[in-house]
């Protein structure tokens, strides 16, 4: 292309146009009040996981560092969250859970979400026999039901972080690959597909210029609904003892509590911080995700005439 | 005469419906359209015109028949259909739904030219087309999104897209049938202004008889996927001889001169097409006795009548062949 | 327009104003708009998409949505409708003035058999007329013209010309004296288009029904009514007798609107397709002086300053433009 007076360069104004329109879908979201509620509490726990080395040191998860604190130690006489039955600062594990129950809540949803996606599309786009086998294997996954599926599969393949991600990445993309091929279902039947077909376009260019574009919004939408799920599941997970030994997460933490006798002990310090944390983050993605399926999808804002 | 820009040889369109029956949607399709000319194809909804044109385009494979471009036959694998959509293009009835809302008006001209790698002189190329669809000054519209335009203005771009490639034949369905009635001239104008200025051919698809008196050369009129007449506008219009396109013609408001001749029931169905003449059911001729009184009667119950050569032409028992003798 | 003999005006609007709430303050859609109907007659009301045309009939029965204000009155039979009580309302909507929306699809109840449907409308707005339901229901599906038994049947078993008809029954169950028909035929095809105008001539006859038709199509107008209102931009433009108003525009509009319907076989239209530079205004951003000002092939230095109001032009006629002006 001819380089052009700047100003009138109009794929320099269309990239100005995008970021304007990205401008615009952000002070949508900031109209959003549940949705912000959530975002700032989400930002607080995200906060939180990145810097832990810095709220709390690492050392404190191993009960050899900790022999000379007491068990069972209040808050008010430990602070801020007191201590477990092995003297363990709960604060301390806490911190370091939000990172390993964060990390695999995403890991586990780009997972999820790259499956399903490529599954919807796959079978959406192209229909037919593919859109067939797709489909039924997609209905399979969705109708076995989850926590014997994990459990065996987490039995097999090993108590690990990547194991965990894998289980969970691998049980939850069926509702996401149904989602997007119903979307591209419909996408797929817009006069511009077909007005883009006639020009001769070829079918990467159409997924790449109409389908994905098109979609982009529901699959944020979704993925940012998805993330909670795969948090409680990686709870549910390791506090039914198939999580990582190694490493402290929430889940984890509940475990303990129960294995401990945290109830008996009316240690409230140890399990109510893990359950208001999984509450919380859980809450906020489900806000968010909400709030961005409003201003993303077209559909309900209407702007697609 | 010189060999046809298009040919349709016996192209027959099928489709499956959900509960099994197979729908003849285009059923038996002879035509050829000449260079520079624009040919209207009419017929009320259901006829099964909308498919024939994504057929010409290659929206739609025919399950037999060909289409023919410059006496070649239209390739159906990558190479032979991409080179064969530059020289043929569509516009579609909804200026709306065929651009893509996160498209810019420039993305949307620009779009054939990437997919056919004629990056060259993009943007002069964009913008003459958008001048030629008469949106001036161009440059003014590069940037818009469709949700900025107006319907007119919206099927402007869309013709400006289609008419980048420099196409040979341009197939227009129901082109102006969404807009309101003081922006459809402005566009039929510009489809005519086009035809002069570039050669291009039209093929436009229409259920309004007053744009064909407005803008075609020649009509087809296609009735349960076949064409039941064709001829020059001025024969067709003037003296229709298909009683079907007899009665169309009648109930058009603006031709005051004729008594309405409203046939009874709907559309027919594209999954039982009638043995006989496809029409005799709703036949007026059939059904006044007339069929009978010229004796025909039986052979429009069990004969598909066909259309015969020549310029003006009628798929009808009761039309003279061309020697004149009554058939 | 005054009605040729003194008769009381069924309807009655007088200086009607309808406006939106928008983010950037209200939305003008009707802007002063009178006019009146006699018992019997039929007025046709023209006007482009935006116009304001389906916001009038909407204030006429009071069906707008929430935050439209509407001012002015409309008369029927006297009284009028914006200031009724809920109740009186509810008896004047079925047995005063009944209304028939396009897009019969969705205005019929999918999972409930026609003659429930119709049952329920007649069983809620009793009148003094004596027999069963069942037996009422047959009469005015006959009087539709569709068979009796047909109200075992549900929507989706009809096509859409019969459904069009089933509207128009429901619409009759409580021999209301006005309908008001907005945009009864658009989505129909031609053929089906014809029977339902054909049915709404014959009712309108035989029942002695006043007709308010609204449509965009100013030829249809002219064919099945006797008076025309031209609306733009939220106002009439210009009024008078359908077929005078048609054949002799006084209103540039009106001269535009009617140049867009081809007379086929007129050789004036023939290649000649004629429309209106430009798009409807944007009722946000309404130009000065006269509205169709920039549109306007005629407009004169003093159209951007002076909004001329509707003024005699003529036997029984009206225009609001500067030309019949008395000089």
């Amino acid at each position: 292309m001819s380089v052009a007076a700047a100003p009138t360069d109009p794929r320099r104004i269309a990239w100005t146009r995008r970021r304007r329109a990205l401008a615009s879908a952000w002070s949508d979201l900031r109209k959003d009040k549940a949705g912000m509620a959530g975002l700032i509490i989400l930002t607080l726990f995200i906060l939180m996981a990145v810097f832990a080395p810095l709220l709390a040191d690492k050392d404190g998860l191993r009960a050899i560092n900790s022999l000379d604190n007491d068990p069972w130690l209040p808050p008010s006489e430990f602070p801020p969250m007191g201590t477990d039955a092995l003297g363990r600062s709960v604060w301390t594990q806490f911190v370091w859970g939000s990172r390993i129950s964060l990390l695999v809540g995403f890991a586990a949803t780009i997972l999820a979400i790259v499956i399903g996606t490529v599954v919807g599309v796959a079978a959406g786009f192209y229909g037919g026999r593919l859109e067939g086998v797709l489909m039924r294997l997609t209905e399979w996954f969705l109708v076995i039901p989850f926590l014997p599926l994990a459990i065996a599969l987490a039995a097999v393949l090993g108590p690990s972080l990547r194991n965990i991600i894998l289980v969970i990445g691998i049980t939850s993309w069926p509702s996401t690959a149904r989602l997007i091929r119903a979307q591209v279902l419909t996408v797929k039947q817009r006069l511009y597909v077909d007005r883009s077909r006639a020009l001769g376009a070829s079918d990467g260019h159409l997924m790449a210029r109409h389908i994905l574009p098109n979609i982009a919004g529901l699959v944020l939408a979704n993925t940012t609904l998805t993330v909670p799920v795969a948090i409680l599941s990686e709870t549910t997970l390791a506090f039914l003892g198939l999580g990582d030994p190694t490493n402290a997460s929430w889940g984890k933490m509940l475990e303990e509590a129960f294995q401990q006798g945290a109830l008996t002990e009316q240690a409230w310090w140890y399990y109510i911080p893990p359950g208001v944390g999984i509450l919380l983050v859980v809450l906020a993605f489900t806000l968010v995700g909400h709030a961005l399926e409003e201003v993303l999808d077209p559909r309900l804002r209407g702007i697609e005439e | 005469m010189s060999a046809p820009l298009l040919e349709l040889r016996d192209l027959h369109v099928q489709f499956r419906n959900r509960n099994g029956s197979i729908a003849r949607a285009v059923d038996g399709v002879d035509l050829q359209l000449a260079e520079g000319e624009v040919l209207a194809l009419v017929g009320e909804s259901g006829c099964g015109k909308t498919t024939l044109a994504r057929t010409i385009v290659g929206l739609e494979r025919p399950v037999s028949g060909e289409v023919r471009h410059r006496d070649a036959p239209l390739r159906y694998d990558r190479k032979g259909s991409k080179a064969y959509r530059r020289q043929v293009q569509m516009v579609f009835q909804d200026p709306s739904g065929s651009l893509n809302p996160r498209q810019t008006v420039y993305e949307a001209v620009a779009e054939g030219l990437r997919i056919h790698g004629l990056g060259e002189g993009e943007e002069e190329r964009v913008a003459g087309a958008l001048a030629r669809s008469g949106l001036r000054p161009p440059e003014r519209f590069f940037t818009r999104y469709p949700y900025e335009l107006s319907g007119g203005q919206r099927q402007r771009v869309v013709i400006a897209g289609a008419m980048v490639l420099e196409p040979s034949l341009l197939v227009a369905d129901e082109p102006v049938s969404s807009l309101d009635a003081s922006v459809r001239g402005e566009i039929l104008a510009l489809m005519q202004r086009l035809v002069q200025e570039t050669g291009v051919t039209i093929l436009v698809v229409t259920h309004d008889l007053g744009l064909a008196w407005n803008i075609a050369d020649r009509i087809a009129v296609m009735y349960l996927g076949r064409i039941v007449e064709q001829g020059t506008t001025e024969q067709v219009l003037g003296a229709p001889q298909h009683p079907y396109t007899r009665a169309l013609l009648s109930v058009v408001p603006e031709s005051h001169n004729m008594d309405p001749q409203i046939l009874v029931g709907e559309a027919p169905d594209p999954t039982r097409i009638p043995p006989g003449c496809r029409f005799h059911l709703r036949c007026p001729l059939y059904a006044s006795g007339e069929a009978e009184r010229l004796g025909i009667a039986d052979r429009c119950q069990g004969e598909d009548p066909t259309l015969p050569a020549g310029e003006h032409v009628a798929a009808c028992h009761a039309v003279p062949d061309r020697e004149g003798a009554p058939a | 327009m005054s009605a040729p003999v003194a008769t009381e005006p069924l309807l009655s609007v007088r200086d009607l104003h309808v406006s939106y709430p928008t983010d950037a303050g209200r939305l003008p859609a009707v802007r002063g708009v009178s006019l009146d109907l006699a018992p019997g007659d039929t007025l046709g009301l023209a006007g482009e998409s935006g116009c304001g045309k389906s916001s009038l009939a909407g204030a006429l029965l009071r069906l707008l949505p929430r935050g439209a204000r509407v001012s002015g009155e409309v008369l029927l039979e006297g009284e009028d409708v914006l200031t009724m009580k809920p109740g009186r309302l509810r008896a004047v909507r079925w047995s005063g003035m009944a209304i028939v929306f396009q897009g019969a699809l969705h205005s019929l109840n999918p999972v409930q058999r026609i003659g429930g449907q119709i049952g329920e409308a007649i069983e809620l707005h009793p009148s003094d007329r004596k027999g069963k339901t069942s037996t009422r229901v047959g009469e005015l599906l006959e009087l539709v013209g569709l068979p009796a038994r047909r109200a075992r049947d549900y929507p989706h078993q009809l096509s859409g010309g019969q459904r069009q008809r089933v509207l128009i029954a429901l619409a009759l169950a409580c021999d209301p004296k006005l309908l008001v028909a907005d945009e009864p035929t658009t989505a129909l095809d031609v053929m089906v288009q014809a029977q339902i105008l054909r049915l709404l001539d014959d009712l309108q006859e035989r029942l002695g029904l006043a007709t308010l038709f609204i449509t965009h199509d100013l030829s249809t107008l002219v064919a099945a009514c006797r008076q025309l209102a031209v609306m733009y931009a939220g106002r009439i433009v210009e009024e008078g007798p359908s077929e005078e108003v048609f054949a002799h525009p006084k209103h540039p509009y009106t001269r535009a609107l009617a140049a867009a319907f081809p007379v086929i076989g007129d050789p004036a239209f023939r290649r000649n397709p004629s429309g209106l530079a430009g798009d409807p205004p944007d009722p946000r951003e309404l130009p000065t002086g006269c509205t169709f000002h920039p549109r306007c092939p005629v407009a004169r230095d003093a159209c951007t300053s002076l909004d001329v109001e509707l003024w005699p032009a003529g036997d029984r006629r009206r225009a609001a433009c500067i030309e019949v002006l008395p000089a």
